[in-house]
């Protein structure tokens, strides 16, 4: 499978995710489709190392391929924690503006 | 055209068209069940590359962990009926024209580029869990305790911002 098939999968997937953000207005929504444009960088990830496993300094290097896998298992974690503490935070303003819509949030405007 | 031509092109079309249900349904909890899908269909991608660590993790950490606590929060605000009330349209074309001229820059980007290694389907032994768990607990041991210190911060920070004054 060429390279090319995956960066066109990964693109659309991640343009889908900016166009969540830039047209709904629930936050747990937009924070839905920041964990998709998180997934399809995973996606290209993986996908890259995939393709650098047979050449020369995977054969020189024992942990070279796998190497890309750990950041993506990293990333999943940073995404962890990052969903607990941003549902906390949505849960708080839910609790105190009785609403997920983002037009409300406008006290820092001024 | 292989059996792993087919699968790679269901699989593409199943995560796409679940995005775009995804951020196109009116219900928060049908938005979150369409991302399940997708996340499916991601782990799908990574059993064709032969990444089975990373597509086990994937659906245990992100189908599992991470959408059930989203599940559970649109739940707990019973966000079911539909809860946009301002439908600005003229915001919405705006918002779909600048990501789609986005993904025409990035696309006609990376035709530029010459690619000839193809990527290594269904074989190679680097995304093994004997091979990850060797690297990670070798090369990476360091990162790895300190993304301990990172899940307990995130759970003390979770709990705090989550109590009642």
């Amino acid at each position: 499978m060429d390279i090319k098939a995956y960066i066109i999968l990964s693109l659309t997937l991640f343009t889908i995710g900016v166009i969540g953000v830039l047209v709904r207005r629930n936050a747990i929504i937009i924070f839905m489709c920041v964990e998709l444009m998180l997934n399809a960088v995973n996606l290209l990830l993986v996908a890259f190392s995939k393709m650098h496993a047979m050449s020369a300094a995977a054969k020189a290097l024992p942990t070279f391929a796998s190497d890309a896998q750990i950041f993506v298992f990293f990333i999943m974690v940073v995404a962890a924690a990052e969903v607990s503490v941003g549902l906390a935070i949505i849960v708080m303003m839910y609790r105190n503006i009785h609403s997920v819509d983002i037009n409300f949030l406008n006290r820092l405007k001024n | 055209m292989g059996i792993t031509t087919i699968a790679f092109i269901l699989l593409s079309l199943m995560a796409i068209g679940s995005a775009i249900m995804m951020i196109s349904s009116k219900s928060p909890v049908h938005s979150v069940l369409w991302l399940i899908v997708v996340f499916f269909a991601i782990s799908g991608h990574y059993i064709l590359l032969n990444a089975q660590f990373l597509a086990i993790v994937n659906i245990i950490v992100y189908a599992g962990a991470i959408m059930v606590l989203f599940l559970f929060v649109v739940m707990l605000m019973n966000l079911n009926a539909e809860t946009e009330p301002i439908k600005n349209y003229r915001l919405r074309l705006i918002g779909i024209l600048s990501g789609g001229s986005l993904l025409l820059v990035l696309i006609a980007a990376m035709m530029k580029i010459d690619v000839a290694q193809p990527v290594l389907m269904s074989t190679g032994d680097s995304g093994l869990i004997k091979v990850l768990g060797h690297a990670l607990f070798t090369n990476y041991v360091l990162p790895f305790e300190i993304s301990s210190v990172l899940f307990l911060s995130a759970m003390i920070g979770a709990v705090i911002i989550g109590k009642k004054e």
